[in-house]
């Protein structure tokens, strides 16, 4: 398994089904794009949990440092009025 | 029409039996072989996508073999066919049964059966056997995504490094000489053929030999001749190696008839 070591790291997301958004399930070690996608398929949609994959350059992704965790997020907690939850949603509106 | 129609040629039982079982062995011993690559092969991912393809080559196989059975009015379940036969009753291409060797061995031999088997279940989906077209029909949407999986490889593993391509060059060298008994027909393939239930294999290795030209060219190999003189697995004429695999694969129902669980 020495050759892993130098393919670069993808991450992968797969929309489950139409009208879904992608979702973060993992990540794959490709050579380029194109094997990444097929890594992808191989490894995350044996069960047709997918009928769509994305791949991104692990190294690509821009993160939020965990260092500023509390000056990003701690001010959102204590304002529970943004959460729509108080409106009653009709039982018709799937997936919101 | 009509006097044409009437024209056609019935092939014998036999015949009708023998091209179903071909295409059956090759993909059960190919599956076989793929199957030896679980927890070898070079990276997690591509063990997992050797393991899908065997997978779907068994599937392929265990479907063909049922219909065997029907066809030939034995009645014999898929498994005993695969595991109830000896070395000179299979049929399969000596193509399947040569050994993984390295991953570019196994990567071309993929290949050549990949771009033989898209063409073949493209042309088999209108075959005028009825269950063999459906399971063709089905088999197409997995060989294409095979071909897609062993194309690339072969175009990463020819245009990679001086040692891949070296690596890919011979094991195309080596194998090419098996290619040769998937295009020439024999009374079997002829009598199907004749008959609409076969594949006409003229134009199966017009599509081989372009998309091979195609794909050599792209990963910078030479495409070599195929000299003549090897084993026709699809008359029963095996390489030594047929023996070991079944051995290996027969091994439980031997030891154990009739256990399953």
């Amino acid at each position: 398994m020495s050759s892993e070591s130098t393919w670069p790291l993808y991450e992968v997301f797969i929309r489950a089904k139409g009208g879904l958004d992608h979702k973060h399930v993992g990540s794959v070690h490709a050579t380029d794009a194109r094997m990444a996608i097929e890594h992808a398929r191989d490894v995350y949609t044996r069960r047709q949990e997918g009928v769509s994959i994305w791949v991104v350059r692990s190294a690509d992704i821009v993160a939020s440092d965990p260092q500023e965790a509390d000056a990003l997020f701690e001010p959102a907690r204590d304002k529970v009025y943004r959460h729509p939850t108080f409106y009653d949603i009709p039982d018709e509106v799937k997936n919101l | 029409m009509t006097a044409a129609v009437a024209q056609r040629a019935v092939p014998s039982q036999a015949a009708r039996v023998e091209y179903v079982l071909r295409l059956a062995d090759t993909s059960l011993i190919l599956a076989q072989r793929l199957g030896e690559w679980v927890g070898h092969a070079p990276a997690l991912e591509e063990d997992l996508g050797l393991g899908n393809l065997a997978l779907d080559f068994l599937g392929q196989a265990r479907l063909l073999l049922t219909h065997v059975g029907q066809l030939d009015g034995s009645n014999r379940t898929e498994d005993e066919l695969a595991f109830l036969r000896d070395g000179p009753a299979f049929r399969n291409f000596t193509l399947v049964e040569q050994p993984n060797g390295d991953f570019a061995h196994s990567i071309v031999r993929q290949y050549f059966i990949d771009a033989w088997q898209v063409p073949l279940f493209e042309a088999l989906a209108s075959s005028a056997d009825a269950d063999l077209a459906a399971i063709a029909a089905k088999s197409l949407k997995e060989a294409q995504y095979h071909h897609r999986f062993s194309s690339n490889w072969l175009l990463r593993l020819g245009d990679g490094t001086a040692e891949s391509h070296a690596r890919a060059q011979d094991a195309a060298d080596t194998l090419i000489r098996f290619t040769r008994e998937m295009f020439e027909p024999d009374e079997v393939d002829r009598q199907n053929i004749e008959a609409g239930i076969g594949a006409d294999l003229a134009a199966v290795q017009a599509a081989w030999s372009a998309d091979a030209r195609r794909v050599f060219a792209e990963a910078t190999l030479k495409l070599p001749e195929a000299p003549p003189g090897a084993p026709v697995g699809k008359r029963g004429d095996h390489s030594e190696y047929l023996g070991y695999i079944l051995t290996d694969m027969q091994f439980m129902q031997r030891a154990y008839p009739g256990a399953s669980w």
